[in-house]
């Protein structure tokens, strides 16, 4: 069994004290007094390990700088959002939904789609149609009496728009609603969290 | 000060080492944790509690940072 791996042809040049650069080893011997294995590894393993623990705590402070970043950036976008105030926007005639439909419309802005059903002869609701999962776009079931997430198996209660089952933890967007003169109005959008 | 000076051997310094790089590891698991429950908020409407949790982010980055100090100045470099 050797005790050293072997020396390599093209390392003999670097057996030359002269040319050799000057390292540190952990025993604190001159170079010439190193073994071939050490001369191929000079590693001090506990100093070594100590700049690497200096180096990941500085990366995690970095990470959690970032994180900092990201909830002061929540922080701002939520000023924004704030003042948003969605005008109301006439929907549909009552007569137009019969009881147990659904129909599609955009509210508050032309890219946001919302589902209105007619739950019984007098009862409305109103959900963004966006699941709170991915917002894929969710899908009535009205003979469930659910709404579906076709995406990754997500239901919803119709009646409430809270999650049931699959991965959604958050109720979809409620919009309410207002009937005046026979027309069904959407008048706000509710976020909810549970 | 410099870790010759601390007073503290070897293996004091690195269990001190370990248990403020463990503590660091915990304040930045608090910080995502308050990350995600604050984007949870967000987009639920909820708004009121953003803002408290952006300044406890931040009094955790400050506290990261004097821990990073200490970790700085104690470990051999």
């Amino acid at each position: 069994m050797q005790d050293h791996p072997p020396e390599f042809p093209s390392d003999k040049a670097s057996q030359d004290p002269a040319a050799l650069p000057r390292i540190g080893f952990p025993d604190g011997r001159p170079e010439t007094d190193q073994p071939g294995w050490r001369r191929a590894f000079p590693i001090d393993w506990d100093r070594d390990q100590f700049v690497s623990r200096r180096d990941f705590t500085r990366l995690m402070i970095l990470t959690g700088l970032a994180f900092t970043g990201a909830q002061f950036g929540v922080g701002l976008a939520s000023l924004r959002a704030g003042r948003a105030r969605p005008e109301p926007k006439a929907l549909a005639r009552v007569e137009e939904i019969p009881v147990g439909e659904t129909m599609r419309f955009h509210y508050p802005g032309p890219r946001d789609p919302i589902l209105l059903t007619r739950l019984s002869a007098g009862v409305f609701v109103a959900y963004g149609q966006l699941c709170t999962h991915l917002q894929c776009p969710v899908v009535p079931r009205p003979e469930l009496g659910r709404l579906e997430c076709p995406c990754h198996n997500g239901w919803f209660d119709l009646a409430e728009g809270r999650p049931m089952a699959g991965p959604p933890r958050r109720p979809l967007t409620r919009i309410r609603l207002e009937i005046r003169d026979g027309v069904v109005h959407a008048t706000g959008v509710e976020e909810r969290t549970a | 000060m410099s870790p010759a000076e601390d007073g503290h051997t070897p293996d004091q310094r690195r269990i001190l080492l370990d248990g403020i790089l463990f503590l660091v590891g915990l304040i930045l698991m608090l910080q995502l944790w308050l990350l995600t429950g604050t984007m949870e908020a967000f987009l639920g409407g909820d708004l009121e509690i953003l803002w408290p949790a952006a300044l406890a982010s931040l009094a955790c980055q400050a506290l990261n940072l004097g821990l990073w100090r200490c970790l700085d100045q104690m470990e051999p470099r």
